[in-house]
């Protein structure tokens, strides 16, 4: 395979690499969001965007969230490919009738006749002492949503590619970009290449257990692996990558080979994604079970500002590594 | 009214209204014998809106309404057919049963919608409005929502952007007076409802909602300042609703009389009496009128009655989209 050029870059960057792309190369993409433009995007990765492209394409809005997301679903009804950027999930929740009530919906309800080809995107997660407004990890209520497709990138590859593969879906997608991972560096193509955005990925093999992971976690679920390596565990980690539609096939095919799985789940336990795919487990793979399913989830509080009790609220590694040593011990 | 054209026109606007009539008199009996069901919304007492904001209307522009929704498709010229079997939840409703009464949508129309969240189809009509004026078509969008709207915020975030980025809508308040069952002066501390869009700069009128052709006239000038100024309109049609807001409301909330007094200013019965006056219907033609409705509606009837029903194995289709209508 030929190596194409890489460079340094970071997950912000490939981000707004993705963006730039997806403006340029179709006319019907337009940007628009709370301080996407002038400000260059709350967490930068607009940055430049508007002088380049414009501001009837790089659109800063007021804080109306539900209203410029519904205006997403009608511009995108209307012939556009509308990206939509809501600044973190907390925020979201001021446009979950648009998410909820029409984007998922107009499809099923009209027969068919209407798809909603809308891309919203989104920070979430905790880890920056932001508090109980800013923190929290939603994706996993909206993966439940029958209708929306839900995309968690955690590499900087899936970062860029991502926004651009759900650019030509015919239906609403949601991408969660773990607010922590923004400053991420490594190395990235210097021309994208095309992703999925419906199949999970095995980031490294192992035989002993599965860390079944995304976003911002994933990376948690790898150092786990690499010290439990030293004491001779070898931990498969899978990055689930899509949230919905869940790629069963490659966790549950994990599973059968090592037949342990500890899902690291920065959501809630109750209610969780963890949860689901622990009962997938259970449905499809319970027979090859070695020993119950483990959940690393957030503590089930509001999220709290002081560092040393969100620490305590997140999954850590530590606690990744008892786990894992519990269930092959 | 006195040249023929007129005339014609006068009548033709009447028969759009009495087949609106016509077809929720028949929706009610059928959700009474339980052929319909779920909610049921009639637009009975407000045929005039509907009717003469269409005139307005051409057949590029697209329609966001709510779930009180059926009239608007019929005037916009979705078949009564289409209508009828989509209350059915049939397969040859215009959303194959998946909708019913509050969600009907239509591609050659431009309907989005029967949207049954109160609010929820202004950002989408401000959305359509933004996609033509991104791609500078000519066209524009009408959006109709019930005076239950204004309470919602987003209503205020919908007319501050609209006017923000000048968008190329029409929004339609059919003021019937009753958020289901609460009074505009108990739930707003202005009810002068053009003023709430008139502080966001957005230019807006009044009309009689019970005159068809105050409404015919008030709308033109509103689509005619819309297409020349590019920039939106709030039109508020003063309105009233001689039925329940459902088939589920026994109207505690107002009083028979006041019914009864808003009836005597019916906008068929009244509309029916100026052509008669000036001589512009007579008794043969009306009943010409009312058997051409009579047919319509009982040929969506039977219609409704002979389709199939979409098949439950289907039942998960149209969650995402077939691949071949990406």
């Amino acid at each position: 395979m030929s190596t194409a050029t890489q460079q340094q870059s970071s997950y912000r960057e490939a981000v707004r690499a993705g963006l730039h792309e997806a403006l340029q190369k179709d006319s019907r993409v337009f940007l628009m969001g709370e301080d996407v433009g002038a400000y260059g995007g709350c967490f930068a990765c607009s940055k430049g965007l508007l002088e380049e492209f414009g501001p009837e394409r790089v659109r800063d809005t007021p804080l109306s969230e539900s209203t410029f997301t519904g205006m997403g679903i009608g511009a995108a009804l209307g012939g556009m490919r509308p990206i939509v950027e809501i600044m973190t999930v907390n925020f979201s929740l001021l446009a979950l009738d648009q998410i909820v009530n029409n984007a998922a919906t107009y499809l099923h309800m009209s027969g068919g006749l209407f798809n909603v080809p809308l891309v919203i995107r989104m920070a979430t997660g905790g880890g920056k002492q932001l508090a109980a407004q800013h923190s929290h990890s939603l994706e996993g209520w909206y993966a439940h949503i029958p209708g929306l497709k839900v995309l968690a990138p955690a590499t900087l590859e899936d970062a860029r590619g991502m926004l651009l593969t759900a650019l030509e879906d015919p239906d609403p997608v949601l991408i969660f970009e773990a607010s922590v991972l923004y400053p991420m560096e490594g190395e990235l193509t210097a021309v994208a290449t095309p992703v999925t955005i419906d199949k999970a990925k095995v980031i490294r093999q192992g035989r002993d257990l599965s860390i079944i992971s995304y976003g911002a976690s994933l990376y948690k679920g790898l150092e786990a692996a690499e010290q439990l390596s030293t004491e001779g565990i070898e931990a498969e980690v899978i990055d689930l990558r899509s949230l919905r539609p869940l790629d069963d096939a490659t966790f549950i095919g994990s599973v059968a080979k090592t037949r342990r799985a500890i899902i690291v789940d920065e959501g809630w336990r109750s209610g969780s994604l963890a949860a689901e795919i622990s009962a997938r487990i259970m449905e499809q793979a319970f027979y090859e079970l070695d020993a119950p399913v483990e959940r690393i989830c957030s503590a089930e509080v509001p999220m709290p500002y002081a560092a040393h009790l969100e620490q305590a609220a997140l999954p850590q590694v530590k606690t990744i590594i008892e786990a894992a040593r519990r269930m092959v011990g | 009214m006195s040249d023929p054209e007129h005339s014609e026109h006068a009548v033709h606007l009447l028969h759009q209204m009495l087949r609106i009539r016509r077809l929720e008199e028949k929706s009610a009996e059928l959700y009474s014998a339980m052929k319909i069901r779920g909610f049921l919304h009639l637009y009975i007492g407000e045929e005039a809106v509907a009717v003469g904001v269409a005139q307005a209307l051409s057949p590029e522009d697209a329609l966001v309404a709510t779930y009180r929704e059926h009239a608007h498709a019929l005037v916009r010229g979705m078949s009564a057919k289409s209508i009828m079997a989509e209350m059915y939840g049939k397969q040859g409703g215009c959303c194959r049963g998946r909708g019913g009464s509050m969600h009907f949508f239509d591609v050659d129309t431009r309907l989005y919608g029967g949207n049954a969240i109160v609010g929820g189809g202004l950002p989408v009509a401000a959305g359509l409005g933004l996609a033509d004026r991104l791609q500078k078509n000519k066209r524009l969008t009408c959006c109709c929502f019930g005076e239950g709207a204004i309470a919602e915020g987003e209503f205020h975030e919908t007319m501050n952007l609209a006017v923000l980025w000048q968008l190329p809508v029409l929004f339609v308040c059919e003021n019937n007076l009753y958020a289901m069952g609460t009074a505009l002066e108990r739930s707003e501390s202005q009810t002068d409802l053009t003023q709430k869009a008139a502080s966001y700069n957005m230019h807006s009128a009044a009309v009689d909602g019970m005159d068809v052709l105050a409404v015919e006239a008030a709308a033109s000038e509103a689509v005619s300042f819309i297409r020349e100024q590019q920039a939106p309109f709030f039109l508020e049609c003063r309105t009233y609703r001689f039925r329940p807001h459902s088939m589920f409301d026994p109207e505690l909330y107002r009083s028979k009389e006041e019914v009864e007094e808003w009836k005597q200013r019916d906008p068929i019965l009244t509309f029916k009496a100026k052509l008669f006056e000036q001589g512009l219907l007579d008794e043969a033609r009306l009943n010409h009128l009312e058997q051409q409705v009579a047919a319509e509606i009982a040929e969506a009837v039977a219609f409704a009655e002979a389709s199939p029903l979409e098949p439950i194995e289907d039942l998960t289709r149209f969650v995402f989209s077939e691949r071949s209508q990406a």
